[in-house]
C-alpha cells in the first residue's frame, strides 16, 4: 500500500506551499512591470494602492469580468480544459521541492515540504514536461492558424529543451547519487566539513539548464510560443478573460517552480553559509534548547530559499527586458547543436572528475 | 482488492476504450495519455516508483507530444477521413480477431499462486538504487547495448541539424 502523507502538519505545509505559490506568481505581474518600468526608465503602475501594489487586485477583478468568448468552430471541451491543465501542471511541480529542513515540536518532527519522495528529481523533469500539454491542447482547439502555429512551436521547443535539461539534471545525479531533492540539498552542506553548493561543482551544468529553463517555460528570449510579431498571440490568440488569465498567471507559477528547482539543485536550497557555527552559538552561548535553535535555523534557511527564488525571479524579468527575441531556427540550432553536445560533454567531464576523487 | 486499484484499473480501461472509439483522432491521444497516467498508477501500487515516474516522463512527455503534433498537423477529421475499401476492414478485422485469440489462449491456462511460502518481501525493490544495481551488474551488456544505440540516434539527430556547407535559410 501507498504510505499516504500524515495529516495534520503535512497538510498544512501542503496548504502554505500551494497559497505561497499562488501569491508570489500574483506578485510576479506587479514586479514585472516594475522591473520593466524600472529597465525602461519609466515610472511604472502606481494608481491601484501605496506604490501600485493592489495592481494584481485589480487585473484579477479585470480579467474575471471580461466576456468569455468561445471562437467559430472552437473544440469547447478542450478550449477550456487547456487553461486548466497549464495551471495544474504548473502547480503540481512545486509538491516536492524542499522549501525548508525539519521543524521539531517535542518528539513531533516534520519536513517543510509537500510530499517527500525518493523520485523527487523524476518528478520535477515529469511534471516538466507534461506542461506542454495545456499550451498545446489550447492552442489546436482555438480554431485558429496562428493559435496551431503556436502550440506546435510549443510541442518542438519543449521536447527539444527537455533533451539537454535531462541530460544536466543526469550529471548532478552523477554528483548526488540520489534523486530525492531534500538529500540533495542536505549534501550540499554538512556540519563541520567544508562543502560547497553544486554550482561550484556543476557550472556548465548550471547554464545548460539555466538555458533550458528559460525554452521550458516559454520566456523571452525562447517566447517563441507566442511570438507576436509573428504569430498575432501565439497559441492565446483566441483566449479572453480568465482563461487567458490562467495562461499568463501559470507562466509565472512556473518561473516561481523553476527558480526554485535552481535555488536547490545549484545553490544549495534552504542551506545557508555557517548555519550550523550559529546554530552553536545559540545553543552554547545564549543556552538555547536544541530544538528552538534548529527550528530558528530552519526558518532562516527557508527565509534564504525564498531570497534565492526571488533573485532567480529577478533575473528571468531581467533577461526579458533586456534581449531580444531569437528567430526560431536559432532556437533549435542552440538546442540541438550547442546544448545537447555541451550537456554530453558535461557527463563526460563529471564522470572523469568524478572518476580522478576531484569532486 | 485494494480500492486505488480497482480505480485505476477502471480508469485505464475506459480510457483504452475511449482511445478505440473517440471519433476524433486527437481525443484519442488525449485518452491513451489518459490510459498511461493509470498506467503508472498500477506502477505505483506495485512499488516501482522509477518505472512509473519514467513512464510518465517518456510516454506520456515525450512520445505522446510527437502523436499529438503530427496529428494536429494531418487535421484528420469526420469531412477529410476518406472512405476505407472493406477488404481493408476485413483484414483489420482478421488481424485483430487473432491477436484476441493468441491473447485468450495464453492467458487462458494462467493460475494465481500466489507468492511462494519463504519469500520475504523487501520493500526497496523498485527504487532506483536497486534497479540501477541490477542494470549495472546482471544486465550490463544489454545495458550498454541499449545507451550506444541511443547515442547513436542522439548524434544522428545533431548532425541532420547541422547546417551544410553553402546551405542559407535568410
Amino acid at each position: 500500500m501507498l504510505e499516504l502523507p500524515a495529516l495534520g502538519w503535512q497538510s498544512i505545509v501542503i496548504f502554505v506551499v500551494f497559497a505561497l505559490s499562488l501569491l508570489i506568481a500574483t506578485y510576479c505581474t506587479y514586479a514585472e512591470r516594475v522591473i520593466a518600468a524600472f529597465l525602461q526608465d519609466r515610472v511604472g503602475p502606481d494608481r491601484a494602492g501605496p506604490y501600485g501594489l493592489l495592481q494584481p487586485l485589480a487585473d484579477a477583478v479585470k480579467m474575471f469580468t471580461k466576456e468569455e468568448f468561445f471562437p467559430g468552430g472552437a473544440n469547447k471541451v478542450l478550449f477550456v480544459v487547456g487553461p486548466c491543465l497549464a495551471m495544474i501542471t504548473a502547480l503540481m511541480s512545486s509538491a516536492v521541492i524542499p522549501f525548508g529542513n525539519t521543524m521539531s515540536f517535542g518528539n513531533n518532527a516534520f519536513f517543510l515540504q509537500g510530499i517527500e519522495v525518493n523520485i523527487g528529481m523524476l518528478w520535477i523533469f515529469g511534471v516538466v514536461s507534461l506542461g506542454v500539454y495545456g499550451v498545446m491542447i489550447g492552442g489546436w482547439a482555438s480554431n485558429n492558424k496562428f493559435s496551431l502555429l503556436g502550440a506546435i512551436r510549443a510541442a518542438s521547443q519543449n521536447i527539444s529543451y527537455e533533451l539537454a535539461m535531462g541530460m544536466s539534471l543526469i550529471a548532478v545525479l552523477m554528483i548526488s547519487g540520489t534523486l530525492s531533492l531534500r538529500e540533495i540539498t542536505l549534501q550540499q552542506s554538512v556540519a563541520g566539513e567544508w562543502q560547497m553548493w553544486n554550482i561550484v561543482k556543476q557550472p556548465i551544468g548550471f547554464l545548460i539548464f539555466l538555458v533550458c529553463a528559460f525554452a521550458e517555460t516559454n520566456r523571452t528570449p525562447f517566447d517563441l510560443p507566442e511570438c507576436e510579431t509573428e504569430l498575432v498571440g501565439g497559441y492565446h490568440t483566441e483566449y479572453s478573460s480568465m482563461k487567458l488569465g490562467l495562461y499568463l498567471f501559470s507562466e509565472y507559477v512556473n518561473i516561481f517552480v523553476v527558480s526554485a528547482v535552481m535555488s536547490v539543485l545549484y545553490f544549495g536550497g534552504f542551506n545557508f553559509p555557517f548555519q550550523y557555527e550559529l546554530r552553536d552559538w545559540f545553543i552554547n552561548s545564549q543556552s538555547w534548547e536544541l530544538n528552538s535553535a534548529q527550528n530558528l535555523i530552519t526558518l532562516l534557511g527557508t527565509v534564504g530559499l525564498f531570497l534565492k527564488i526571488f533573485a532567480f525571479i529577478f533575473f528571468f524579468m531581467w533577461i526579458r527586458w533586456t534581449l531580444p527575441r531569437f528567430r526560431y531556427d536559432q532556437l533549435m540550432r542552440l538546442g540541438w547543436t550547442i546544448l545537447i553536445p555541451l550537456a554530453v560533454f558535461n557527463i563526460v567531464l563529471t564522470g572523469a572528475l568524478i572518476l580522478f576523487g576531484v569532486i | 482488492m485494494h480500492p486505488l486499484f480497482l480505480f485505476l484499473s477502471f480508469v485505464a480501461l475506459l480510457s483504452a476504450l475511449g482511445v478505440v472509439f473517440a471519433k476524433n483522432p486527437v481525443h484519442s491521444v488525449l485518452f491513451l495519455i489518459l490510459t498511461f497516467f493509470s498506467l503508472s498508477g498500477h506502477y505505483l501500487l506495485l512499488n516501482a516508483q522509477f518505472l512509473a515516474a519514467v513512464n510518465i516522463i517518456v510516454y506520456a512527455g515525450a512520445i505522446m507530444v510527437l502523436f499529438l503534433f503530427v496529428i494536429m498537423f494531418l487535421n484528420l477529421n469526420v469531412d477529410t477521413e476518406p472512405h476505407k475499401p472493406a477488404l481493408a476492414k476485413v483484414a483489420a478485422a482478421v488481424a485483430g480477431g487473432s491477436l484476441l485469440l493468441i491473447l485468450v489462449a495464453a492467458l487462458k491456462d494462467v493460475q494465481p499462486t500466489g507468492v511462494p511460502a519463504g519469500t520475504v518481501f523487501n520493500s526497496q525493490i523498485g527504487m532506483v538504487d536497486q534497479l540501477g544495481m541490477k542494470l549495472y551488474t546482471d544486465f550490463l551488456l544489454p545495458f550498454e547495448l541499449a545507451s550506444v544505440l541511443f547515442l547513436v540516434a542522439m548524434v544522428g539527430a545533431v548532425m541532420l541539424g547541422k547546417r551544410e556547407a553553402g546551405e542559407r535559410n535568410f
